[in-house]
């Protein structure tokens, strides 16, 4: 097949192949709801069963990689497959592919949205939605709570947090760095102490059962 | 120059952007409101259009909010801004087989991390509730801005319903209540 011998001669990748990496990714964007997660089954669709790009057992790295990258875990996904096909053009051309529908649907929306905001049915809607969208924020802070908060010490840095943003004024940036710096501190010095630390849910679920 | 401001701003972002598309609200509900591109209605407004179009909502939200700041090319720097880190850092994972998810010091990154991405969404339903009069003096408009969001949060956690037909719902009912 033409991508594997891309692959493993190491030769530079033809235009027709990234072209197609484009195509591929490109039909993946528009019929996607609901943020970026929507998509994931998509792609595994697309490159695992149909293209047969990648082995389910790759993908599923992938997955696990794109997640801890900054930015949104299906365009992650889709540059680093891409990557993996056809080096940094194949990366390029994988992230316009996914971004493409996306970036036109919004913009399309946001023309319109600033066509007719000013209608009173659409400012009445609008009323409705705001209290939809405060609900949808909650419902997203209860989803990554189930997984983040397990413990007192996940509990104490959540509540330091809101109060921090609240009172403190501190940039949101600068609390998200610091929190990655302290989670590295207070790490190892547990583990120069000799306590175990239970980085995630299920560790913690492991050492549960362990005591 | 506000295409320069547009792209630098996002690119900040694009580095933090951890956690699903929601921890980033508050860091760009930050920005937009100090350079005075928007106000914190205005934004619950773009991540609503965010989260009613496909693909990831902070992407969705920098775009809208690139467009209606300096138009069509805002939009696109927005994008770029957004995406450039991302690129970046995979750019160098996927050069250097770096086994990001296994090392130690990633790991303990996101035990830090993760709490904090609560708290930054937990703030941010407590900023948009305060500014969109969910919560407030009780009278007969904010308990019906209450009731729609208690309704909205009930089908999303229990009958599991999609976000998309949640925002139609409402829409709906606003139409009804407020018209």
């Amino acid at each position: 097949m033409q991508q594997e011998k891309a692959q493993t001669t190491k030769q530079r990748p033809s235009w027709t192949f990234i072209l197609q990496i484009f195509l591929t990714f490109l039909k993946i964007g528009p019929v996607t709801f609901g943020g970026g997660y929507a998509m994931i089954p998509m792609i595994e669709r697309e490159v695992v069963d149909r293209k047969k790009w990648i082995k389910p057992n790759d993908v599923t790295e992938v997955f696990a990689i794109s997640e801890s990258v900054p930015g949104a875990i299906a365009i992650n996904s889709a540059t680093f497959i891409g990557f993996r096909l056809a080096g940094v053009r194949g990366a390029v051309a994988a992230m316009l592919g996914v971004l493409l529908p996306t970036f036109l649907i919004v913009v399309g929306l946001s023309m319109l949205f600033i066509l007719v905001k000013d209608n009173p049915y659409i400012e009445a809607a609008f009323i409705g939605i705001r209290s939809a969208i405060v609900a949808l924020i909650v419902y997203a802070a209860y989803k990554i709570g189930l997984t983040a908060i397990y413990d007192k010490t996940t509990l104490t840095v959540m509540v330091i947090t809101v109060a921090i943003l609240f009172f403190l004024h501190i940039h949101p940036v600068l609390i998200i760095i610091g929190g990655m710096g302290v989670g590295i501190l207070l790490v190892q010095i547990r583990k120069k102490l000799g306590i175990f630390t239970a980085m995630d849910k299920e560790e913690s679920k492991q050492k549960a059962e362990i005591v | 120059m506000l295409l320069w401001e547009i792209f630098t701003t996002f690119l900040m972002i694009g580095f933090v952007s951890f956690g699903g598309g929601y921890a980033m609200i508050p860091v760009i509900e930050l920005e937009v409101t100090k350079h005075g591109w928007m106000n914190t209605q205005e934004l619950t407004d773009v991540i609503a259009i965010a989260g009613m179009s496909p693909g990831p909502i902070a992407t969705n939200s920098a775009i809208f909010v690139g467009y209606q700041t300096a138009d069509l090319l805002g939009a696109v720097v927005a994008a770029l801004g957004m995406m450039l880190p991302s690129l970046f850092i995979i750019l160098i994972i996927a050069t250097f087989f770096f086994k990001m998810n296994k090392n130690i010091f990633v790991k303990s990154a996101f035990y830090g991390l993760r709490p904090i991405i609560t708290g930054l969404i937990i703030y941010a339903a407590i900023r948009f509730a305060i500014t969109n009069n969910v919560v407030g003096t009780m009278n007969w408009h904010t308990a019906s801005l209450l009731g729609i969001f208690a309704l909205s949060l009930f089908a999303l956690i229990k009958i599991k319903l999609h976000p998309i037909f949640v925002i139609a719902i409402s829409a709906g009912l606003g139409i009804v209540l407020y018209y």
